[in-house]
């Protein structure tokens, strides 16, 4: 059977449309290499992993060390998602199966107001409230702490929500069985909701990720911005993000381009994120 | 499929009564009280259309008939700093100059000299003095600014010392009771690299970025007053104007003195606090024709609540 006209001008229109999406991703990959590339030659990847610090503005001569820019985004993203993923999983469990009818509703509603808050107020908040409050205890306050605790703010509501609808579409049969066989409350989400409903929670917990390796406004006002590989959590830090905020309004030629090379290298960590979770993740039970 | 009969919907919408529509609408004028409401709203739209022909055919020869002979394109490239303040300049030349468009585009004080050195831009804008090798150049002071070093307003320290700053920052004085002050460690607020401010900053202590040793990395005035603000043991430097604007607020910070002189935009205005710099326009040659025109204005009295609501100072005329 042929397929009909209408069949074949919607294969063409959605062939044109994947095509726009992935076209811009390789522009843009083509574009950051392109400008990135004088730094890349003249300075070389070593230098990037090995120099002795970040002075781009001084030209080829500079240093260029971008190491403690990655593990400063790496720790501040696992700090928030070590705390993220089991806050934003709890709250989707008892949103979902212990809370009542109107509760759970209302509590929905708040997690998305949360959601969609900006990340630049998240940041101010957390620059003239969070971080005076752990300044008491231990100064400067601008630190890895205060970076991964807004983070975590920013995007537990990524978690609970995605984790949410994860459980939701769990079939109605699975706990019709559960309910036969007599399993409690406890077990059924435990041994039941939670394994049938991990690829969805999982899949949320690599967006939420992805957004706060990407979340720049937030980080920068409240992380402290030194460049340096944190020895503690009270550490002030640089994320990559934060290091192409900073410096790109200002940089001119050489230090522009060495600004392309932290873009590719937070790139990297993305396409490391998702190729890890790729080979990572169990094939779902059912399908 | 869609249905492509006739579609009554689209054509009692349509704004210009055609003949069609017209029989359309005058088949169902007399059959109830919403083909009232129809020829209300279609007279409405009618009016609203025509009003607007009319309005857009009076206004264009009005426009061109007032204001003086000026006209065509100014392009000013440069300064991240200036380029707000140039920005609104421009807008209100050109009020007074309605054919003029001035066209401000940013990339650092660098561009600005480079951009206007070779006629890329009909004039540069470099929030620094020039320096030795630029004389070729010729600048045009617009505004000033200077840098205050800032504290929490509830530290005893009032003033500090070139020595004593370049300690601090540099790391050989640690605690505030090394400058006179309580027991406790100085949390050191300093720019990110490429900043004027910094740039001005550096400059006046002589000191290399590389010395520089850091507890907090800021990019704006505004980020540098919140963690003052929120943060009795730390010290960073910021725009005068806008220290000065935060603190008359009520925002618990304090300019520290450069020595004997005080940090208020009136010493900067007077050329007398040290660590200041001029907002600069640059020209490659002696200005004619608008570029003249727009300098003069951008010197003028006409502008200067501008520059104090970008909260740089004025300079004495």
């Amino acid at each position: 059977m042929s397929p009909s006209r209408g069949d074949r001008w919607l294969a063409g229109a959605l062939g044109l449309a994947a095509a726009l999406a992935g076209g811009a991703i390789v522009l843009i990959l083509a574009f950051l290499v392109i400008e990135a590339w004088p730094a890349l030659r003249q300075v070389g990847l070593s230098r990037f992993l090995g120099d002795s610090g970040w002075l781009p503005a001084a030209g080829p001569d500079g240093n260029f060390n971008l190491v403690p820019m990655l593990a400063g985004t790496v720790a501040v993203t696992a700090g928030a998602m070590l705390l993220a993923v089991p806050a934003g999983v709890i709250s989707a469990i008892f949103c979902r199966y212990y809370a009542p009818l109107g509760v759970s509703h209302i509590y929905r509603r708040l997690i998305e107001v949360l959601a969609g808050i900006p990340s630049v107020v998240y940041g101010f908040w957390g620059l003239v409230v969070l971080v005076p409050w752990i300044t008491r205890f231990r100064p400067p306050g601008q630190s890895l702490l205060a970076g991964a605790l807004i983070l975590a703010l920013m995007v537990l509501p990524t978690v609970a929500l995605l984790a949410e609808s994860a459980l939701r579409s769990l079939p109605r049969s699975y706990f019709e069985g559960a309910a036969a066989l007599g399993l409690g409350r406890f077990t059924t989400v435990r041994s039941l909701a939670l394994p049938a409903a991990a690829p969805g929670i999982g899949a949320g917990c690599v967006l939420a990720t992805a957004r706060a390796l990407g979340e720049t406004m937030a980080v920068l006002m409240v992380c402290g911005n030194v460049v340096q590989v944190p020895t503690s959590f009270f550490d002030p830090i640089r994320t990559l993000t934060a290091n192409i905020a900073l410096e790109m309004a200002y940089a001119t030629q050489f230090h522009r381009s060495a600004l392309f090379v932290s873009g590719l290298a937070l790139m990297g960590l993305v396409g490391l994120l998702i190729s890890a979770v790729e080979r990572l993740s169990p094939k779902p039970a059912y399908e | 499929m869609l249905n492509p009969g006739p579609s009554p919907r689209k054509k009692l919408t349509s704004p210009l009564p055609g003949p069609e529509s017209a029989g359309v609408f005058s088949a169902r004028a007399g059959t109830g009280p919403g083909g009232w409401k129809r020829l209300l709203w279609r007279g409405a739209l009618a009016l609203l259309i025509g009003g607007c022909l009319l309005t857009t055919a009076c206004g264009k020869p009005a426009d061109a008939d007032s204001g003086p002979g000026l006209s065509g394109k100014l392009v000013l490239t440069g300064s991240s700093t200036i380029a707000p303040l140039a920005a609104e300049m421009g807008r209100r030349f050109e009020e007074v100059h309605p054919r003029v468009r001035i066209d401000v585009q940013t990339g650092g004080s660098s561009r600005g000299i480079a951009d206007a050195r070779s006629g890329t831009a009909d004039i540069g804008m470099a929030s620094r003095a020039l320096k030795d090798g630029e004389g070729d150049l010729l600048a045009f002071p617009i505004a000033g600014d200077g840098v205050a070093l800032i504290v929490h307003a509830d530290n005893p320290v009032v003033s500090l010392t070139d020595e004593e700053v370049v300690a601090i920052y540099t790391g050989r004085i640690e605690t505030w009771k090394g400058v006179g002050g309580l027991e406790r460690p100085i949390t050191v607020v300093h720019k990110a690299d490429g900043r004027a401010t910094q740039e001005v900053f550096l400059d006046y202590f002589d000191l290399q970025p590389s010395q520089v040793q850091p507890d907090v990395v800021i990019g704006d005035n505004q980020q540098g007053i919140k963690t003052v603000q929120g943060n009795p043991d730390a010290i960073a430097y910021v725009s005068i104007g806008t220290a000065d604007f935060e603190r008359r607020r009520g925002t618990p910070i304090k300019l520290l003195a450069a020595g004997e002189i005080a940090a208020t935009t009136e010493n900067v205005a007077r050329g007398l606090f040290p660590i200041a710099r001029p907002l600069n326009l640059v020209t490659r040659d002696q200005p004619t024709g608008l570029a003249a025109a727009f300098l003069d204005f951008a010197r003028s009295d006409a502008v200067d609540d501008l520059i104090e609501a970008q909260l740089f100072v004025p300079i004495e005329r």
